[in-house]
């Protein structure tokens, strides 16, 4: 008979306790605080295990944001928009053309290009391999690789000049003798001279003057001297032929749009560039154009798994913190065990119980919870903008993410309490009153 | 006041079946004093978990202050429970983390008394039985004697029909006892009807009447007369 009421003495009282009647009953408030009052200790201890969970899972979630952003910082340096195209050797026969012909880009391609897709383009730069050279800094000889590029191919590789200018506009009509450097060739070569700025080095003759020093978060990419396109392929007879041709993309309004344009303009440009070069249209090979977009939507794949990952395992500390809770609150109950019958013979209703139990528990689980969830933003908030650890950045959380995790903390707290309480209901009062 | 006719009660041990109650009638009328003698395993805690709601009947008839006490749910119980009864017991069962006053207030809670006239009404039971300076006192800071009498207070403060007492003086040395006992006589005095279950002679026979159980019957039923333990104190 006591059995099959508990799930009815249940309903009762959600049905009897809407939230109103809880939050103001002030009785049951006192009563409460009168028994959390008295029993420091054990309040204490239960608060601690809960605010500890919640401090654990809202740091884990504040260092799987701080990856996410790290590894976006990391990505960032490169250029995210950015396009390459290169010719290659032809695969397929097309138009009466054999197989295995070799493709070679001309300026005409990329002036032609440049006016096609003018609205889609942010910055373009065309880039010539300067072969079979040597290098001269005074008599030491260096081996470095030269490119002859246009000047907005600083934007295209998100080059930040540590020491003078790059190439500019009136280098490239003018056929300037100038070079820019990598930071490691000045660290590297220029290492008895105050700056490399103003230093001549000698390239297969021809003096060149170095106006900059470029830094790059790769160093072999440092490791690179640039010169003007239009000197690179007049004095080394290149002629106009081009090796690589790159893009940079205007900033879309997201990530998807920019995953879009990208594939976009990728296409387009493939396209044309085939067409140009009799290349046969479903030829894999012969034009190769890279969309660092692409790329970079594999980098976002990672990190939301990760995002994931972090998820699962604040998931599993949440379940660890409701077993606590309800552990504890099986002791509760256990320990009050006499209080309980105490209450029952005095005339306490099976509900009041079951509320008491319940309303203490969600009480000290929410103050408790929200402790644990201030520490730890406050320890994010403070903390998180100096943590200088490579692929972290800023470990942070979302403040509607960590509010949630401690309602449902506290949803799920009170669920694991309900059988506790519900046992509680079912204590028998002369057997738990008659001996000590 | 009180009307049991053939109230039987057994329990299922595993496969095995324990007849405990075998027919019990029994009468009390108002402002009684009784006591229910009999040696462990006679029943008489059985007749006390019915008698107190707290478990129900087999088959038979209960009558309490002519409201027959039968299909209670948990909650009807307990209403009556706190209406109708007031408990003592052997081992006190203060709430050991509120002050005596507190307890005293406690079935006043379960009545919905507002906190103010709740913890007025305590006093004035505390003060009945000589303990109001000892209001704020936790049960650890009171001796034996104090904490039942503190339990007495809790129990007259719900105004109950009748009072069960089991084993009210079981933890407590002879002066205790008959000091507690006292304060027993002279609440029945006031017309209040109070149970006592016992195992002591000398205890039972500071009631009005005794009641032998064994073995789950009622071997003797005797009307005696009353030593006061006023002059034990």
């Amino acid at each position: 008979m006591w059995d099959d009421c508990l799930i009815r003495y249940t309903l009762a009282y959600f049905i009897n306790h809407q939230t109103p009647t809880i939050m103001f009953d002030i009785e049951r408030w006192q009563e409460i605080f009168d028994t959390i009052r008295k029993n420091k200790l054990r309040t204490f201890l239960t608060g601690l295990s809960v605010a500890s969970g919640i401090f654990i899972l809202v740091i884990l979630l504040g260092f799987g944001q701080g990856m996410r952003n790290g590894i976006e910082h990391e990505f960032k340096q490169d250029a995210t928009t950015s396009i390459w195209a290169w010719p290659e050797i032809t695969s397929k026969a097309y138009q009466g053309l054999n197989p295995g012909r070799v493709i070679q880009f001309k300026n005409t391609d990329y002036e032609m290009a440049g006016r096609m897709f003018k609205e889609d383009i942010e910055y373009e730069s065309p880039r010539v391999f300067v072969r079979s050279v040597n290098i001269n800094y005074g008599s030491e000889s260096l081996v470095y690789g030269i490119r002859g590029v246009s000047p907005e191919f600083q934007f295209i590789e998100g080059f930040s000049t540590v020491e003078g200018r790059f190439i500019n506009y009136k280098d490239e009509v003018s056929l300037g003798k100038v070079a820019v450097i990598g930071k490691k060739i000045k660290e590297d070569v220029f290492k008895d001279v105050e700056s490399p700025i103003g230093e001549i080095i000698d390239i297969s003759g021809i003096r060149f003057t170095i106006i900059g020093v470029f830094n790059e978060q790769n160093e072999r990419e440092e490791e690179v001297i640039y010169i003007p396109i239009s000197t690179a392929q007049r004095v080394f007879n290149g002629n106009d032929r081009l090796d690589t041709m790159s893009y940079t993309l205007p900033p879309a309004e997201n990530f998807d749009e920019a995953v879009a344009q990208a594939v976009k303009f990728k296409d387009n440009l493939r396209e044309y560039l085939k067409k140009e070069h009799k290349v046969a249209p479903d030829d894999e090979s012969g034009v190769r154009v890279w969309s660092a977009m692409e790329e970079a939507k594999r980098y976002y794949g990672i990190t939301n798994n990760m995002k994931l990952f972090f998820w699962f395992v604040g998931g599993c500390t949440i379940i660890a913190g409701v077993v606590g809770v309800s552990n504890i609150m099986l002791i509760v109950v256990k320990e009050r065990t006499r209080e309980i019958g105490i209450r029952k013979a005095l005339g306490a209703k099976p509900w009041s119980i079951v509320g008491m139990i319940l309303h203490e528990s969600i009480f000290v689980t929410a103050i408790s919870g929200f402790a644990g969830l201030i520490f730890s933003m406050a320890l994010l908030e403070f903390v998180g903008p100096h943590v200088q650890i490579e692929y972290v950045k800023n470990p942070s959380v979302n403040f509607n993410v960590a509010f949630s995790t401690v309602m449902v903390l506290v949803v799920a707290g009170a669920l694991a309490g309900l059988v506790p309480a519900l046992r509680a209901t079912r204590v028998q009062v002369i057997e738990s009153l008659r001996d000590e | 006041m009180i009307e049991i006719k053939d109230l039987h009660k057994s329990y299922r041990m595993g496969s095995n079946s324990l007849h405990v109650l075998k027919g019990i009638n029994f009468t009390a009328e108002e402002g009684e004093l009784v006591a229910i003698m009999g040696s462990s395993g006679s029943g008489k805690s059985t007749l006390l978990n019915i008698l107190g709601m707290l478990d129900l009947a087999d088959s038979g008839e209960y009558t309490l202050d002519n409201v027959p006490i039968k299909d209670l749910s948990e909650t009807k119980a307990a209403q009556y429970r706190n209406k109708f009864l007031g408990f003592i017991f052997q081992s006190f069962n203060l709430i050991n983390y509120k002050s005596a006053l507190e307890n005293v207030a406690l079935p006043l809670y379960y009545q919905k008394v507002g906190r103010k006239e709740r913890q007025e009404k305590a006093l004035n039971y505390l003060e009945r039985v000589g303990l109001k300076e000892w209001a704020t006192h936790l049960p650890s800071e009171l001796s034996g004697g104090q904490k039942q009498r503190v339990a007495i207070a809790r129990a007259m403060a719900a105004e109950p029909k009748v009072l069960l007492a089991d084993e009210p003086t079981g933890a407590l040395d002879s002066k205790t006892s008959y000091e507690v006992m006292d304060l027993i006589q002279k609440i029945n005095d006031e017309g209040n009807t109070i149970l006592v279950v016992t195992h002591e002679e000398d205890i039972a026979h500071m009631c009005k009447r005794i009641v032998h159980l064994k073995d789950g019957v009622i071997v003797e039923d005797k009307k005696i007369e009353q030593v006061r333990a006023q002059q034990y104190v």
